[in-house]
């Protein structure tokens, strides 16, 4: 085993050195900061396996449906992780999406405005909101938290504000009729590899319904959204400049700029990111019910910090993972699912969820203790 | 071209009515290592942040190469080669050797909108440069908070030759070490200079300036009490002068009265 290693290491041409001790890949995994997020996501379906694997939860249909509860999460999860790894926070997350549900509603309904531009416009609402959130926490030095918490209030309150003056009332329904032909709504309400599911269908391979069609009609948008968000957020971290400067920014904000890291430029465009992911929410929501509704997102803000933190992410910024965030928001989804599959009363989930967030911090403090002890 | 790499002229800097630095002048060759000296309150810092770029100095000149240089950032300093070392370092600890190495200069390979930090060269560079300094570090990729302290002060300084400093100002760069983690960085600053930079070399501790300084400059209360060659200065006589020592003569001076009187 060890020969081999060194083979391969000759190979690469690295200079060999007899100080460098062989790394297990168990070492190696444990400098990841997703790894408590990995385990905590393969104990939570061993569990449910065991407890739920016969009661339907991991047919196509139960699958598919805690995988777009963990998904819907996952898409602000990852936008607020990224951001805490830069050093902040956003309290706003929640907020902006009933903001950005009835940017999308009002426009469209009252107003007569075609839905692609409705859109279009929540998304410039929300580019908006994030780069006044980075532009004040910049310029006055004050704590993300501190600000983000002011527009956390004032995001809501003219959301029910605006609804009520305009419409008289705290919801706007009728956008279901308006998703079919539009140019861009399909991207936040088509499921996917329909063709699939119907020959799988045929096959007799997933349930059917009554009249001969698949339970499961296809993949959900927020799945894809999920999943592609994670890949290019990792891309982003692991593999570009900006990915170091986010890294550095969340690390030490002096050292970094004494460098030359445009600091104040890095977290202006994470807010505009949690801005923009709490809209692409919002569009899926929104076009799934068909209505915007002023309370949506409610408390939001702070599952996704959970999930971050569950993820890997540090409290004090600078460490932390795209694909552990996925991985945290994954096992929040799966549990609030699977637990209506057990005979455990659901009211039992915001404890899970906070318990689980505790064991989280105290493990991944362990690990950075780790990482950074000189050995 | 004048035999100085970079000259300071008669630098001063206010802070409303506080007088900061005076009349302060430093000429530098290259290969020079220069050891500025003083206690705490003497205007250090003020000075490395000058020279840094940070402020602006209200009198003076700044010569560099023959040419009268005027920095509006820190970014200026560094383009035309004055790489300063803070005592916090600009390193992450949490983050690794490599993207410590290259923070906020990361190269890059691939087309333009999908340009990505070229990490394994990055990683070959680094340890490169580190193992010229005679730092394994054995794996790049390794956090940097895995470091002893003296690997990383010689990490950040190799960082700013590996940049392009011509002219490197230390600040501090022995004070939170051991012996041995000192003498390690002192040896890397002298084969620094060695191979033609110029260092200014910030400290208080004579014990360590002496033996790898060419010249010192001694700063008092944000004057500068003048510049020495090494041959023309003794250590105790550094001390003295950097500690007040005629304050400390007089001291001794009107202890031993008292000690007569008291004596009759």
């Amino acid at each position: 085993m060890s020969v081999k290693s060194e083979s391969i290491q000759s190979k690469k041409g690295s200079v060999q050195d007899e100080r460098l001790k062989k790394i297990s890949p168990f070492r190696v995994l444990l400098n990841r900061p997703e790894l408590g997020a990995l385990g905590g996501s393969i104990l939570v379906f061993i569990f449910f396996g065991i407890v739920a694997g016969d009661t339907g939860m991991f047919s196509a249909y139960g699958t598919l449906n805690f995988l777009d509860v963990s998904a819907n999460l996952g898409i602000i999860a990852i936008a607020a992780a990224m951001l805490m790894i830069g050093g902040e926070f956003d309290l706003s997350i929640g907020s902006m999406i009933g903001f950005a549900g009835i940017c999308i509603a009002i426009p469209a309904i009252y107003w007569g405005w075609p839905l692609w531009t409705s859109i279009i416009f929540a998304f410039a609402m929300a580019v908006l909101i994030g780069y006044f959130n980075g532009i004040m926490v910049v310029k006055t030095g004050l704590p993300s938290f501190i600000v983000t918490l002011a527009m956390l209030f004032i995001l809501r309150g003219a959301t029910l504000a605006i609804t009520r003056l305009i419409t008289g009332r705290t919801q706007v329904p009728g956008l279901r009729v308006l998703i079919e032909d539009d140019p861009i709504a399909w991207l936040f309400a088509t499921d996917t590899f329909q063709w699939l599911f119907t020959w799988l269908g045929s096959m007799k391979l997933i349930a059917l319904r009554t009249d001969g069609t698949p339970l499961a009609t296809g993949i959900p948008p927020s799945v894809i959204w999920f999943i592609a968000l994670t890949l290019f957020a990792t891309w982003i971290l692991m593999k570009t400049r900006y990915g170091n400067w986010i890294f550095a920014s969340g690390g030490d904000k002096v050292g970094a700029t004494n460098v030359g890291v445009p600091v104040g430029r890095v977290k202006i465009s994470l807010f505009i990111g949690t801005a923009v992911a709490s809209t692409i929410f919002a569009c899926i929501q929104v076009l799934d019910a068909g209505s915007a509704d002023t309370m949506r997102g409610t408390l939001k803000e702070l599952e996704a910090i959970a999930a971050a933190v569950v993820g890997g992410c540090l409290l004090t910024g600078g460490y932390g993972s795209a694909i552990g965030a996925a991985l945290g928001a994954i096992i929040f989804g799966t549990v609030s699912m699977g637990i209506f599959y057990t005979d455990v009363d659901t009211d039992w989930f915001k404890v899970f969820l906070g318990g689980m967030m505790l064991i989280a911090v105290v493990f991944n403090n362990y690990i950075r203790k780790k990482v950074t002890e000189t050995k | 071209m004048s035999e100085y790499l970079v000259q300071f002229n008669n630098i001063s800097k206010f802070f409303g009515k506080v007088i900061a630095l005076k009349d302060v002048t430093m000429k530098l060759k290259k290969g020079e290592i220069m050891c500025l000296l003083g206690d705490n309150g003497a205007g250090k810092s003020t000075l490395i942040k000058t020279l840094a770029g940070v402020h602006k100095p209200d009198e003076g000149e700044i010569i560099f190469e023959d040419q009268k240089i005027v920095f509006d950032s820190p970014r200026d300093a560094l383009d035309i080669g004055i790489g300063t070392v803070y005592q916090d370092l600009a390193l992450v600890s949490l983050m690794s050797v490599t993207r410590n190495f290259f923070m906020g200069r990361e190269p890059q390979k691939g087309l333009p909108f999908f340009k990505t930090f070229d990490i394994d060269r990055a990683n070959t560079i680094a340890a490169e440069r580190m193992g010229q300094i005679g730092i394994d570090v054995r794996d790049p990729s390794q956090a940097v908070g895995t470091m002893s302290g003296g690997e990383r002060q010689c990490l950040a300084i190799s960082r700013a030759i590996y940049f392009g400093a011509k002219v490197l100002v230390l600040d501090e760069p022995t004070s939170a070490l051991g012996v041995h983690q000192a003498s390690m960085v002192l040896k890397y600053i002298v084969k620094a200079a060695s191979q033609g930079l110029a260092v200014i070399l910030i400290t208080h501790n004579v014990h360590h300036a002496y033996p790898v300084g060419n010249s010192f400059t001694v700063l008092n209360r944000g004057k500068s009490m003048g510049t020495f060659q090494k041959k023309d200065i003794s250590r105790e006589k550094l001390l003295s002068m950097m500690a007040g020592g005629e304050e400390l003569d007089k001291l001794e001076v009107e202890l031993k009265e008292m000690d007569r009187i008291e004596n009759n």
